[in-house]
């Protein structure tokens, strides 16, 4: 499928994975095939596969739109899954365009959002009981937050999309409510004066729809706050770790090959033995700043993630270390190890300043001209030492 | 983010509250809670929160709130 930035109506609901289907083509249902009991089965078509989280169809001025289940189901759960673990994360986006839970009519709520699937069910799972229209935007299946500061969660794909559902015709209100954090992308103001549409800003959160909806539309402070707890930093650390694992086996075939080298110019025997240590110093690098910083965020002193990614990666290198016997590379080769597993660490924990909801892009600026000459000073000396080491 | 603080003093946020109508939505849409109405104007009460999103900026009305950080 062609994310292109065509705002035409797409059918909603139906996957055309891998599949093209002419542009003359009628998409329109046929309905004289509906001798089947199966009230899906006038849906069918070839090419298409319903997506399993919809339930059943309404029709409306506007066409047929799905309505999607509030409860996730086993493929959504073992997708969101794999996701979390990195893998397919770069194409899980659901259709742009509109959806609906409950039964909603004319005067129901319009909720708009992004198309990135694990947005998408993070939100209907929030919705049972709620009767709405679900407007889902081409994020190119980036959550809100990111694709509103990338810009395609923006006014300009708000204001299209409206108008490639024909909202006019579904509602007859004049208001949208649209995530906070859309709020980067989206301008109520714009939207305003180029659709006619109001946009109410909801609460960040969708579990606190329900009670925005139900508060006369209104956000307490706390719905209107990023938090950053322990769950949610424990819950994006395997992507974290699914990034760096293709330039470390990389690193650790050159680690390999650099301890070989010695007084007898090459020997495989230290290539094995002293390159094993590199490569344990350089993963409980990684585990230290690419997991247990993130975790431990709060805990970890200091403000710049650079410096807490330097206590943390000191402390566990100088445990592991100490338990895979590395003293015995004498202290010049200790000492290697360690620099370079800090300064590993210190970097990916700069590296989770990307990742994390409160850092400024000045402020990772201003760390990043203090802290990166000093890790590239140790990674060299620990190169050298490391060198050194094996005379 | 109360148990979470960045580095201080490096924000690029500047409000001019000359311009500043009261409409409050700058403090509906900022997630770091860094304005405040008081009477009927909006005022920086966390200034070192701020993680330069723009949200603010894209939303006021009056062009009364700036944010200029570099290449992030």
């Amino acid at each position: 499928m062609n994310p292109s930035s065509d705002t035409a109506p797409k059918k909603t609901g139906l996957s055309t994975t891998g599949i093209s289907i002419m542009p003359s083509m009628d998409t329109s249902i046929s309905t004289g095939a509906a001798q089947n009991t199966d009230p899906l089965a006038a849906y069918e078509k070839p090419g298409y596969k319903l997506q399993s989280f919809v339930s059943h169809f309404i029709r409306t001025e506007a066409g047929d739109i799905p309505v999607i289940k509030t409860r996730p189901g086993k493929d959504d759960l073992f997708s969101s899954f794999y996701v979390r673990c990195g893998i397919n994360r770069h194409r899980y986006a659901v259709a742009p365009g509109l959806y609906a839970v409950g039964s909603p009519d004319k005067t129901s709520e319009v909720l708009v959002t992004a198309n990135f699937k694990l947005t998408f069910d993070h939100l209907r799972k929030e919705l049972e009981k709620i009767n709405a229209w679900i407007l889902v935007l081409d994020t190119k299946g980036v959550n809100v937050w990111c694709a509103a500061s990338k810009g395609t969660f923006a006014t300009r794909e708000l204001v299209a999309r409206i108008k490639a559902v024909s909202l006019e015709k579904i509602v007859d209100h004049k208001q949208l409510i649209v995530p906070q954090l859309g709020a980067t992308g989206v301008s109520a103001k714009e939207v305003k004066k180029l659709s006619g549409f109001r946009v109410i800003f909801g609460p960040i959160r969708a579990k606190d729809i329900p009670a925005f909806l139900n508060n006369d539309k209104k956000a307490d402070k706390h719905m209107r706050q990023v938090t950053f707890t322990l769950y949610e930093r424990f819950i994006i650390t395997p992507v974290e770790v699914q990034i760096v694992l293709k330039p470390a086996l990389i690193a650790a075939l050159i680690l390999f090959v650099l301890s070989g080298i010695g007084p007898e110019i090459f020997s495989f025997s230290n290539a094995w033995q002293r390159g094993l240590l590199c490569v344990s110093a350089m993963v409980s690098g990684i585990v230290s700043g690419a997991v247990i910083t993130p975790v431990l965020l709060p805990f970890v002193p200091g403000r710049a993630f650079a410096l807490k990614g330097m206590i943390t990666g000191s402390i566990v290198a100088l445990i592991i270390l100490i338990l895979s016997s590395a003293a015995a590379s004498g202290a010049s080769g200790f000492a290697a190890l360690f620099l370079f597993s800090v300064s590993i660490s210190s970097y990916l924990a700069m590296n989770f300043t990307g990742t994390t909801p409160f850092t400024s892009p000045s402020g990772v600026e201003k760390e990043m001209k203090q802290y990166i000459p000093v890790q590239l000073g140790a990674l060299v000396l620990a190169a050298g030492l490391w060198m050194y080491s094996a005379f | 983010m109360e148990d979470l603080r960045y580095l201080d003093d490096v924000s690029t946020l500047v409000l001019d509250q000359e311009k500043c109508i009261g409409c409050t939505l700058c403090t509906q849409v900022c997630p770091q809670s860094v304005f405040e109405m008081q009477g009927n104007k909006s005022q920086i009460v966390d200034f070192n929160a701020c993680m330069e999103c723009g949200a603010c900026v894209n939303n006021c009305p009056t062009q009364a709130i700036r944010v200029s950080p570099g290449v992030g």
